[in-house]
């Protein structure tokens, strides 16, 4: 059952070392604040997963939190590579990352199937990718029916999923709205559930049937933290801060730089900035 | 007006080749402009898909990523990524997958995972993406990329996406049904498969690119198509529509947070 906490009490009590965690959303909606505060408690050894590892894997590699990472795309959208992403697996600073590196429709297809509580995925994929060769979870099963064979992959089954949502109602509801990414299926394949929201409202009443709500029942923590999802955005809260994303890959370039940055920005920052740079126009 | 410069140019010719019936999913970067240069001149009624869900799009601006506010606000819909990748394009519905590449054969494999061994990379590179999938499901493929004697190579580091293997009949021998690559656009050329062979052929240089440039340029041997021509230039309004859409999305993308 869903419980009001602050951030540093979700996280605390949720996230421990050597877990295997989501930070999960997919350009919309990923969850900045409740990753920073994981960086400021220090935890380590960490499984890192999520579809599209942007600029916060960036910092939690960079940091030297991760031991591997489950994946399939790492960039920085639009701007280019990942630069602390590219350091650790080329040059193993500030430690090795080990690397499960999937296709986006294996990685929602294992996704779907941990929130089925099925062992695997099963699709149709892979076909002539060398992928397979490099890493094997990447499996094949024969249909039953036809003989055709088939892409199989393990079902994601994360100790701890955290999303970023826009409301949760008085009760710990949880409403997601407009590019829903692959939040649902990760919150629901975790073992535990934190989301952080920029608000709480008193009811969804006037919220229409098929929207996509997170029953107060299948989350484990709730934080409110008004602008959580920056540089991220959330629909109808605050836009992306495209600036932050090109600033980026300059403060990333720099191995003193982005320890500089982190220090400033992070760890010497809390959850309550968040809602303040949502209307700040520069950063760094 | 100034006349096209060679990145203009490969955007405007990519446009061209989609239709108002198509069903395209979008690949970020070159592709996203191409497929939206294509919606606001010849077809508009071409559907557009991004990977981030969003069905049907008619962005404004280009977007950064692919899962920008501006995708979903003007979407017909908008569905979750597992759904996008089960229902809407391994379910056979995507007519025109639009990819980019770091590198390119001359068969259309591409690698977007990495320069060098795989495990220890000369250069790592994002990755695949949706683009393993993209490149087997959709009953076709473009691509478009600028030519450089790194990019266009004879053999790839790594097969992130396969496109027609080492030739001939590599993909029905995997099972494949869709296509594959049948179109490349470059900055200099357009090139087309060759239907038995399944390599690249040139089919047209673009105006003002001779043989020798297209070929030193290219890191493989160039061939060329029984009939070379060259690309109609570009047009007043394609051009226009162009910058306007590129002025616009680089003054969006330099903005911040915007409420």
């Amino acid at each position: 059952m869903a419980e009001f906490l602050s951030l540093s009490e979700a996280v605390s009590r949720h996230l421990r070392d050597g877990d295997t965690v989501a930070f999960e959303g997919f350009t919309h909606l990923i969850p900045y604040a409740a990753a920073h505060e994981a960086i400021r408690l220090g935890r380590k050894d960490l499984t890192l997963v999520r579809m599209t590892p942007d600029v916060i894997y960036d910092q939690i590699i960079g940091m030297g939190l991760a031991r591997k990472l489950i994946f399939s795309y790492a960039g920085n959208p639009g701007v280019g590579l990942l630069r602390r992403f590219r350091d650790a697996v080329e040059n193993a600073w500030p430690r090795s990352i080990e690397l499960e590196e999937h296709s986006h429709a294996a990685m929602a297809n294992a996704y779907e199937a941990g929130a089925a509580g099925l062992p695997f995925a099963v699709f149709r994929g892979y076909r002539g990718a060398e992928l397979a060769r490099v890493n094997k979870n990447i499996r094949s099963v024969m249909c039953p029916f036809t003989g055709e064979q088939m892409a199989a992959v393990p079902a994601i089954r994360p100790d701890v999923t955290f999303i970023h949502a826009q409301r949760a109602n008085e009760q710990g509801d949880v409403l997601i709205e407009g590019i829903l990414g692959v939040q649902k299926e990760a919150a629901l394949a975790a073992r535990q559930t934190v989301v952080t929201v920029e608000e709480v409202v008193h009811d969804f009443d006037g919220v229409h049937p098929n929207a996509c709500i997170l029953p107060r029942w299948a989350i484990s923590a709730i934080a409110v933290v008004p602008g959580g999802s920056h540089p991220s955005y959330a629909a109808g809260y605050y836009g992306r801060d495209n600036a932050y994303y090109l600033a980026w890959d300059d403060i990333a370039a720099d191995r003193r730089r982005f320890t500089a940055w982190m220090k400033q920005h992070v760890l010497e920052a809390s959850a309550a900035d968040f809602a303040e740079r949502t209307k700040i126009r520069e950063i760094g | 007006m100034l006349p096209a410069t060679p990145s203009e140019m490969m955007t405007i010719a990519a446009a061209r080749l989609l239709k108002s019936e198509d069903v395209c999913f979008v690949g970020i970067g070159p592709p996203s402009a191409a497929c939206n240069l294509a919606r606001l001149t010849h077809a508009p009624g071409i559907t557009l898909i991004y990977e981030s869900g969003t069905i049907g799009t008619a962005p404004a601006v280009l977007p950064l990523s692919i899962g920008d506010g501006e995708l979903c606000r003007t979407a017909v819909t908008t569905v979750s990524v597992p759904e996008m990748f089960r229902y809407w394009l391994q379910g056979g519905r995507i007519s025109i997958g639009f990819l980019g590449a770091a590198q390119l054969d001359p068969f259309g494999n591409i690698n977007t995972t990495c320069i060098g061994d795989y495990a220890r990379p000369k250069t790592r590179l994002p990755g695949g993406g949706g683009a393993p999938e993209i490149s087997t499901s959709a009953a076709e493929i473009f691509i478009t990329m600028q030519q450089s004697r790194r990019g266009m190579v004879k053999a790839i580091d790594f097969i992130t996406s396969f496109g027609h293997g080492e030739g001939g009949d590599a993909r029905a021998r995997l099972g494949l049904h869709s296509k594959g690559p049948t179109t490349l656009i470059t900055d200099l050329a357009v090139w087309k498969i060759d239907p038995e062979t399944k390599e690249f052929h040139a089919h047209s240089l673009h105006p003002g690119v001779t043989k020798t440039k297209a070929e030193e340029t290219c890191g493989w041997d160039v061939k060329y198509a029984a009939f070379v021509g060259e690309t109609p230039p570009a047009t007043v309004l394609e051009l226009s529509v162009l910058r306007d859409l590129v002025q616009r999305s680089q003054a969006a993308h330099r903005r911040s947070a915007a409420a």
